[in-house]
Formats: C-alpha cells, sequence, structure tokens
C-alpha cells in the first residue's frame, strides 16, 4: 500500500517533468522562429554586459510582452515554464508526502519549495 | 556574423555538448560556458545565464526518465535538496560580487576535477556493519532494481554529504552549472549509495538547484533569451540523442576524446582568467 503510492508519486513527477520539458521547448522554438523573422539581420552585442531588459528579466514584463507577441519574451516565457518545472516537482512532493502522512518529508519539500520561492522575490 | 548564422553555429555547438554530456555523465553546461567565452566571445554572465537554463533543461528531462524506472531516491534527493538550494542562493548571489576572472578560474579547476572522476570511475563502497543511526531516523533508505529483484540500501555519513551538498548547489549557482560531479562525490564516496541510485539521484536533485539560482539570474539580466534559445534547444536535442546513442556505441574512446577537450577549455579557462581576459 504505502510502496504503492510511493511508487504512484515517482511517476506523477516523471510524468509532470516530461510534459513541463516539452512545453517549454515547444514555446522556446516557436519564439526562436519568431525571433529569427522578426530580428533586422545583425547580431546583437553579448560581448559586454549590459543586463537583460525588463521584457525578459522579470516575470510581469515577460507576460506582458509575449501577449504582444514579442518575440523575446516568447522565448522569455518558455524560459520561465522551463525554472517552474522542477519548482512543481517539488510541489508535488509537498502533496505526495502529505498524502502519505509522512509529517518529516512534507516540511522539508515545504522547506526546499520556500528557499526556491525566496530566489524569485530577492535581490529587487 | 548576422544573427542567424550566430544562432545556426551556437545551436550545433549546444548540440554537440549536449551529446558529449550525455554521453559522459557530466552534463551539457561544463563545456557550454567555456565554449560561449572563448569561442563565441560572449561575456561571462550571459553564458553563465545560457548554461543555466539549460541545466535545468536536460536534467528535467533525464530526471523524468529515472525516476520512473525507480532508481532515483526522492526523500534522499528532497532532502539533501535543503542544502543545494540554500547553497544555489549564495553561488547566485556571489556571482555579482566576485569578479569574472575568479569565477573562470574556479570554473576551471570545476572542469579539471570533472575530466579526473569522468576517467577515474568510482566503484560502489564497501559498506560500514552497523547502519546510520541519523539515516534510519531521517527515513534515508530504500531499495533499487537488481536483476529482477530490489536491493536494500541505508544512507551513510549524513551530516557529510548534507555539507559536500551545500558546497555542490554553491558551486552550481556561482557557475551556472549542474555540478553533478560534486553531487555524485557526496552520495558515492559520503553516502556509500550504490552508483545507480547516487548519479540518478544527482540528476533529479540538478534541476531543483538550478532553479534556486534562476530567480536570482534573471532578476540581474544574465539570462538574454535570444542568446539562451539556441543554447537551450541545442543541448537538450543533443542530449536526448546521447542517451539513446549511449546504449550501444562504445563509450569509452568518446569519454576520452571528451576529457582532452574538458581539459584544455579548463586550462584555458584559468589562463584566461589569470591574465584578466574575463
Amino acid at each position: 500500500m504505502a510502496e504503492d503510492r510511493e511508487h504512484g508519486l515517482e511517476m506523477a513527477m516523471g510524468r509532470m517533468l516530461q510534459i513541463g520539458v516539452t512545453v517549454s521547448a515547444l514555446v522556446v522554438l516557436a519564439g526562436g522562429i519568431l525571433y529569427l523573422l522578426q530580428s533586422g539581420g545583425a547580431k546583437p552585442d553579448y560581448a559586454h554586459f549590459q543586463g537583460a531588459p525588463a521584457a525578459a528579466s522579470t516575470v510581469g514584463g515577460i507576460v506582458g510582452g509575449a501577449l504582444h507577441m514579442d518575440a523575446r519574451s516568447v522565448i522569455g516565457l518558455g524560459i520561465l515554464l522551463l525554472i517552474a518545472t522542477p519548482i512543481c516537482r517539488v510541489i508535488f512532493g509537498v502533496v505526495g508526502f502529505a498524502v502519505m502522512r509522512d509529517k518529516f518529508y512534507t516540511a522539508v519539500s515545504v522547506v526546499v519549495l520556500a528557499i526556491l520561492l525566496y530566489s524569485f522575490v530577492a535581490h529587487r | 556574423m548576422n544573427v542567424f548564422d550566430f544562432s545556426l553555429a551556437l545551436f550545433f555547438t549546444s548540440v554537440l555538448a549536449g551529446f558529449l554530456g550525455a554521453m559522459t555523465g557530466l552534463g551539457g553546461g561544463v563545456v557550454i560556458v567555456p565554449a560561449l567565452c572563448l569561442l563565441f566571445k560572449v561575456d561571462l554572465h550571459y553564458a553563465l545565464g545560457a548554461s543555466l537554463v539549460s541545466v535545468i533543461a536536460t536534467s528535467s528531462g533525464a530526471a523524468a526518465a529515472y525516476v520512473r524506472e525507480g532508481y532515483s531516491n526522492i526523500r534522499i534527493g528532497m532532502f539533501l535538496e535543503v542544502a543545494t538550494t540554500l547553497g544555489a542562493l549564495l553561488g547566485a548571489y556571489l556571482t555579482a560580487k566576485v569578479s569574472g576572472n575568479w569565477i573562470g578560474v574556479i570554473f576551471g579547476l570545476v572542469l579539471l576535477y570533472s575530466a579526473w572522476t569522468s576517467v577515474h570511475k568510482l566503484d560502489d563502497q564497501p559498506r560500514r556493519g552497523k547502519p546510520d543511526a541519523l539515516a534510519l531516523r531521517l527515513n534515508l533508505r530504500g531499495s533499487y532494481p537488481v536483476d529482477g529483484g530490489r536491493e536494500e540500501y541505508v544512507a551513510d555519513h549524513v551530516p557529510a554529504a548534507f555539507g559536500i551538498m551545500f558546497g555542490a548547489g554553491t558551486l552550481s549557482g556561482l557557475l551556472g552549472i549542474g555540478s553533478g560531479a560534486v553531487k555524485v562525490l557526496a552520495m558515492d564516496e559520503a553516502m556509500k549509495l550504490p552508483f545507480k541510485v547516487s548519479t540518478t539521484t544527482s540528476n533529479f536533485m540538478i534541476g531543483v538547484t538550478a532553479a534556486a539560482s534562476a530567480g536570482i539570474y534573471l532578476s540581474h539580466g544574465y539570462i538574454l533569451p535570444s542568446l539562451a534559445m539556441p543554447v537551450v534547444l541545442g543541448v537538450l536535442a543533443g542530449s536526448l540523442i546521447g542517451s539513446r546513442a549511449l546504449a550501444q556505441a562504445p563509450v569509452r574512446s568518446i569519454r576520452l576524446a571528451f576529457v582532452v577537450v574538458i581539459v584544455a577549455l579548463g586550462a584555458e579557462m584559468i589562463y584566461n582568467g589569470m591574465t584578466g581576459r574575463l
């Protein structure tokens, strides 16, 4: 019974990771095609660090830009989905261990989730 | 070079990096950063950003298969992720404080270490007689499939492994890599886990570790979409081909060729860092 649930959690995490990576790669690819079509032809300057524009470095900027079909924001959206994939896997852990009534590992998963979310609010 | 040619060249380089990374088990990230900096003359911080994103993609893709086959230990992985994610936050924070030249030197040393572990294959370690009391209390145990049956194991030296994992996380955040070589060290040498369990659980943890740095990388502007796009797609495609080929090809010669490439890149990163060119 307990082993069945554990195996069920493994299968759910595996399927979720696979879907997450596939969907993000497709969004990055779509954005990439759009980018190559929209760009004037000249290569941007990658040799000197200026930092990515707001349309590609904040969650709000990326989602807003993607809605207007800005190519870099669409790629950024794919990257956000990719970053969300392992975070989602940790959420599966929180729920899965809670269902198995494993208090210690539910708590461990919550701590990992909190650290991950902290990385998105820190250093503004 | 126009943007189309540049993206195409970057894509094929990344396919090669992903292919070799999967063949050797070191991941594509260790080659992508030096390739971008040395070959394509990309700024180091942009290279770290593109590499980190590709690391999340390949590790999540590979973990999807391993976790379903029942090799990865979810509990051990989740427990050690507390250490790796905290380390990753520190590492990502340090990228803005440490000079690029120092990052280059540290990167080169990690490359040389990875090359060494790739040649010097770790064997399953002899176990101590008595199981670790802390590991039993934390339920850091499991079983994995061996020729039809399942073999039981219990983790050893938990505090030491936790400490090494914090270091692995810091390197991952500082260098934009998965630092699988250090993670395997903690689980294989300290925890004495079976090799198949430590390598697949390491892979399972890499995506979450990298995701902890990703938020900080994003807000620092390290992740350039136009640069990350060909890198992510290329490394992902290359690692898919590599893991398929792994089942059939004679790996030894490819592994040795890759080690030579890694040693050369490592030496050049150290040289460029010491002479202040990064």
